[in-house]
């Protein structure tokens, strides 16, 4: 038999008292580990959707919602852009690059979205099957919406209006699945990607005879362009050029931190409360190893006649506070996954994104080591007060 | 063997308690009787350590008390000597047979499992409550938690084993079966009994006895 063998019987023994500490340390513990868990995912995923865009140009509206509609896909656009008027913003001297985006239809909630190639590219995307879209209608679709939506390479498909409901389906013209692309943990996952003029063609208002190619330019309109700068004077330029227009540029970076500023307020709110929690289970766990020393006074005396010094009882009492305490600490992790499940289960349905990384974090690992060194001091406490009772008094008091 | 010479002890520094020289050789017994009040569980706690005397000397198998820093105390008080209390108490989240354990455990005396196993066992059945060592104290009778507190104190070959009252809360019948059961277990063991009580019953059966006198701090030796 050993020290830790009796530490575990004396827990076991008060499985109310023991369950109640380690609920509420594990309570504590999983809601700040939750919002760790769940603030590091979302970051990564707004840090890896804004992979070098520095602007993005829009239909005017919130310059929040153009982001989030065109650079992570939760949020509906604010409107279109003349293709032309696109056209030469991008080709203005401070812009290096800019990435077309046109979209307005889903396939079971997962959007369509028309593009070109340096879409996928920008994200380094890899097809894991198949081919990237070539002509009209064909679309390369990314990892989880093959995941979940069960298409592969070959089938057809019909798209819906509009972004999240499949009520009013274009059913006249169908797509077909020629590439899948490998998982990127980027929002191209989330995308069923084919070239724009098959969003102007599930559109068409006019049959493309009717009008000239000078005509067609002009009466073409895209979503959004995500823009790569040439020279930080494109931040400046740009809103003035814009002015008279429809249109606007936002910088992602800008809106994010405001956007993260304003979450920021919730989740330092959820975090003290965590931390409430967390020290009220301390709190508890200290009255309980307190409350438990009363009861045990006899017992530890007890054990002092049988050979048991001041230091070897010390110990037991703090095993019995570290196990709890790890106990506690490995249920808080448990119902923060389970958390992060359920969160990621509903975000991925509002928004098809995923959240359910479920490693362990380098900063979970210092709550757990802090937790369980609080836990063994809120133990040490009313055991270092026991511990210098005087044994002949207390076995002459029974 | 037990050696007790010009002890006295105060609680409050102003009152003080003397004890006269008495001793009582190796695999003897004594019995320490006295009414409440006379002393007797002072002296008994300072046999055993647990209180430090204000003057004089105690020598339990050849080891002088006084001279042992704490920790060697606790650890000679675990490995030598064996404590049977007025009441029956075990650490609760434990089994009988996991309380008996306790002794070598606490005093790290070097004591094999299996050979503890077997002595437990042993001692269990030979006090009668074999049946019960996988039981928890609470489950026990109030005889059968005193017989397995025999057994614990027993357990671990001690060379000194005290009692503190262990007949008090017993019928004639029960008392003399208790205390055949402590006078047969030490004299197998080889180990020195004394038994601390009031219960003038006990005084027929021994011969060397000290006897404390109320309202006064000294002691008669018979």
């Amino acid at each position: 038999m050993r020290l830790s063998y009796i530490a575990k019987r004396n827990l076991v023994s008060k499985p109310l008292q023991t369950a109640l500490s380690a609920i509420l340390l594990a309570f504590g513990v999983g809601m700040v580990s939750l919002m760790m868990l769940a603030e590091r995912q979302m970051t990564e995923q707004f840090e890896r959707n804004i992979k070098d865009i520095d602007l993005v140009l829009g239909a005017k509206g919130s310059p929040l919602q153009l982001i989030l509609a065109n650079v992570y896909h939760i949020d509906a656009p604010t409107g279109n852009i003349s293709l032309a008027a696109a056209d030469k913003i991008i080709r203005n001297p401070y812009i290096e690059s800019g990435i077309p985006l046109a979209y307005g239809d889903n396939f079971h909630g997962y959007r369509i979205v028309g593009t070109n190639e340096s879409y996928p590219n920008h994200y380094s995307v890899e097809l894991s099957e198949g081919r990237l879209w070539e002509t009209a209608f064909e679309a390369t679709i990314g990892a989880t919406v093959a995941e979940k939506s069960g298409l592969k390479i070959g089938d057809k498909f019909f798209s819906a209006h509009g972004l999240t409901d499949g009520t009013d389906v274009h059913d006249d013209i169908a797509f077909t699945v020629v590439g899948v692309f490998d998982r990127s943990h980027s929002v191209i996952d989330q995308l069923l990607l084919t070239n724009i003029e098959t969003i102007w063609g599930v559109h068409a208002e006019h049959e493309d005879s009717e009008l000239s190619k000078e005509e067609l330019y002009a009466s073409r309109e895209i979503t959004a362009v995500l823009l790569k700068k040439r020279n930080p004077m494109a931040i400046l330029t740009l809103p003035n050029l814009l002015k008279e227009t429809n249109m606007q540029v936002a910088l992602p970076a800008i809106e994010i931190n405001r956007l993260n500023q304003q979450f920021g307020l919730g989740a330092a709110a959820l975090r003290a409360i965590a931390m409430l929690i967390m020290a009220l289970s301390f709190a508890s766990i200290f009255i309980s190893v307190f409350e438990n020393m009363q009861a045990r006074r006899y017992e530890l005396a007890l054990m002092r006649t049988m050979g048991g010094t001041p230091a070897t009882l010390y110990k037991l009492l703090l095993l019995e506070g570290g196990l709890l305490s790890i106990g506690g600490v490995i249920l808080g992790l448990v119902v923060s996954r389970v958390g992060l499940f359920v969160l990621a289960s509903a975000i991925e349905d509002k928004f098809q994104y995923d959240l359910g990384d479920l490693g362990i974090l380098e900063t979970e690992i210092y709550l757990a080591l802090g937790a369980i060194f609080v836990g063994l001091l809120a133990a040490a406490l009313p055991a270092f007060k026991t511990l210098r009772m005087d044994i002949s008094k207390t076995l002459s008091n029974e | 063997m037990i050696e007790v010479s010009d002890l006295s002890f105060s609680y409050d520094g102003i009152n003080e308690l003397n004890f006269p020289a008495f001793s009582c050789n190796k695999g003897g017994k004594l019995l320490l009787i006295g009414d409440s009040g006379s002393g007797k569980t002072t002296l008994l706690h300072l046999m055993c350590g647990l209180l430090r005397p204000l003057e004089g000397s105690i020598t339990v198998s050849g080891q002088e008390l006084g001279g042992m820093n704490d920790r060697k105390l606790d650890t000679f008080r675990g490995q030598e000597l064996g404590i049977v209390f007025q009441q029956s108490h075990f650490v609760q989240s434990l089994t009988v047979e996991e309380n008996l354990s306790l002794p070598s455990l606490l005093s790290k005396k070097p004591i094999s499992s299996s050979e503890l196993k077997k002595r437990t066992q042993e001692l269990l059945d030979r006090l009668g409550v074999g049946h019960k060592s996988k039981s928890m104290p609470k489950d026990l009778s109030v005889g059968e938690q005193q017989r397995a507190s025999i057994a614990r104190a027993l357990v671990h070959y001690p060379s000194v084993v005290f009692a503190d009252e262990p007949s008090s809360a017993l019928d004639d019948t029960s008392t003399a079966s208790v205390i055949k059961l402590l006078e047969e277990e030490t004299a197998k063991a080889g180990a020195t009994l004394i038994i601390v009580t009031h219960d003038s019953r006990l005084k027929a059966r021994y011969n060397d006895r000290v006897e404390l006198e109320s309202n006064t701090s000294s002691l008669n030796l018979v």
